[in-house]
C-alpha cells in the first residue's frame, strides 16, 4: 500500500499547490501593479498567521509533491530501488521544506 | 498490377544476443499489406527469417512488429499508408526479447497478466441460471469498452513506462483486470485490486497514451487504467473510513 499513499499524497499536494499558486501569482501582480516596495509588502506579511499559514502549507506540498517525484524519475530512468531511492527522496523532500520554512520564516517572522 | 519501383525493406535479423538489419528489395502489388511484404522475402529471398502468423485478419494477435518505428499489426496495415520514400524498416516488437529475427518471447507479457489477475473467476455452476446482465449497466459498458483486445502486445511496445519499468503490468494486463473489475460475475475484484494497485501496477502509468494511440482495435488502455486508480483510490479510503467508524 505503500505505492498508492504515495499517488495519494501526490495528487493531494498538487490539488493543494494549484489553488495556492494562482492566488501567490494574482498577489504578486496586485502587489507590483499598486507599487509596493519590499519593505511595505514585508510590513504587511511579519506576523501575520495568514501568510504564515498559506506559504507553510504551500512549502509543505511543494516538498511532498516533489519528493514523491524526484522518486518515480529515479526509480524508471535511473532504476533505483529500496532503501537508497527512499533515503535520497526523503533528503530531498526534507531539504526543499527546510529551505522553503526558512523563506517562510523570512517573510512571516517578525525582528 | 505491379508498380514499377520495388520498396527497399530492411528487416531486423538476429537473436537475444544481437544481430542487424539486411536489406532486400520486395516487389510492390496492389493492397499489399506489410505481412506481405514479409513474407514475399521469406519465399522469394530469405527462407530462414523467422517470423510469427496466424489468422491475417486482425484477430489472433500475433503478427504484430515495429513497422518504421512503430507498433503494428502487419496483417492489417497497407504498405502504402505507412511507406516512407519507398521504404520499410519492420523489426521486432520493443519492450519484449527476442527469440530469433521478428519473433519476440511473449512469456513476460502473459506473466503480467497473470499477475494482474487477468483471470474471469466466477462461482456460479452450471446448474445456476445465466447471469442477467443488462448491456446498459454501467459496469457492463466499462467492461465492453475494453473487451475486444486481441492481446497483440501492440500496447506493451508502444509504452514507455513499460520500457522503464520492468516490472510494470503493462497496458493490455491492466487493461484485461478493468474488463473484469466490471464483470459482476466475478469473484476476485479485491484480490485483483490489491495486485494491480501494488508496486508496479496502475498507479505506475504516466497516462502518455501511447497505448491507446497504437491500439489497432482503438481501445484506450488509458482510460482503463485511470478508472482502475480511481477504483483503488475509493477502495483505500473507503477501507480507512470504515476502520475509523466502524
Amino acid at each position: 500500500m505503500v505505492e498508492l499513499r504515495l499517488y495519494l499524497a501526490q495528487r493531494i499536494s498538487a490539488a493543494i499547490m494549484a489553488p495556492l499558486v494562482l492566488v501567490h501569482l494574482g498577489l504578486m501582480i496586485y502587489a507590483i501593479q499598486g507599487g509596493l516596495s519590499a519593505e511595505e509588502i514585508l510590513a504587511r506579511t511579519r506576523g501575520s498567521l495568514l501568510w504564515g499559514s498559506f506559504y507553510g502549507l504551500f512549502v509543505l506540498a511543494v516538498a511532498t509533491h516533489a519528493a514523491i517525484g524526484l522518486r518515480n524519475i529515479l526509480s524508471e530512468w535511473l532504476q533505483l530501488r529500496g532503501p537508497l531511492l527512499s533515503l535520497i527522496c526523503w533528503l530531498f523532500g526534507l531539504g526543499l521544506w527546510a529551505l522553503g520554512w526558512r523563506a517562510v520564516a523570512a517573510v512571516v517572522g517578525t525582528q | 498490377m505491379q508498380n514499377s519501383a520495388p520498396i527497399r525493406v530492411k528487416v531486423w535479423r538476429g537473436d537475444a544476443a544481437g544481430g542487424a538489419f539486411a536489406a532486400f528489395d520486395v516487389p510492390q502489388q496492389p493492397a499489399q499489406t506489410v505481412l506481405d511484404v514479409v513474407t514475399w522475402i521469406q519465399r522469394h529471398a530469405e527462407a530462414s527469417l523467422s517470423y510469427r502468423f496466424a489468422c491475417r485478419v486482425g484477430m489472433c494477435g500475433s503478427c504484430a512488429m515495429m513497422v518504421n518505428g512503430v507498433p503494428r499489426w502487419t496483417c492489417r496495415t497497407h504498405v502504402n499508408k505507412v511507406m516512407q520514400d519507398n521504404r520499410l524498416t519492420i523489426e521486432p516488437l520493443r519492450n519484449l526479447p527476442i527469440i530469433k529475427d521478428l519473433v519476440c518471447d511473449m512469456s513476460q507479457f502473459f506473466e503480467k497478466w497473470k499477475r494482474a489477475e487477468g483471470h474471469f473467476s466466477g462461482q456460479g455452476s452450471r446448474d445456476q441460471a445465466v447471469a442477467a446482465i443488462s448491456p446498459s449497466e454501467p459496469a457492463r459498458r466499462a467492461a465492453n469498452a475494453a473487451i475486444e483486445c486481441i492481446n497483440c502486445a501492440i500496447c506493451y511496445a508502444a509504452c514507455d513506462v513499460v520500457a522503464w519499468n520492468p516490472d510494470y503490468l503493462g497496458p493490455a494486463a491492466l487493461n484485461r483486470a478493468w474488463s473484469l473489475q466490471n464483470d459482476s460475475r466475478d469473484r476476485r475484484h479485491d484480490a485483483r485490486l490489491q495486485a494491480v494497485s501494488s508496486d508496479g501496477g496502475c498507479l505506475s502509468c504516466h497516462s502518455q497514451q501511447g497505448c491507446a494511440t497504437y491500439c489497432p482495435n482503438e481501445l484506450n488502455p488509458t482510460a482503463s487504467i485511470a478508472g482502475l486508480k480511481k477504483m483503488a483510490t475509493g477502495s483505500f479510503i473507503g477501507k480507512k473510513y470504515r476502520q475509523r467508524h466502524g
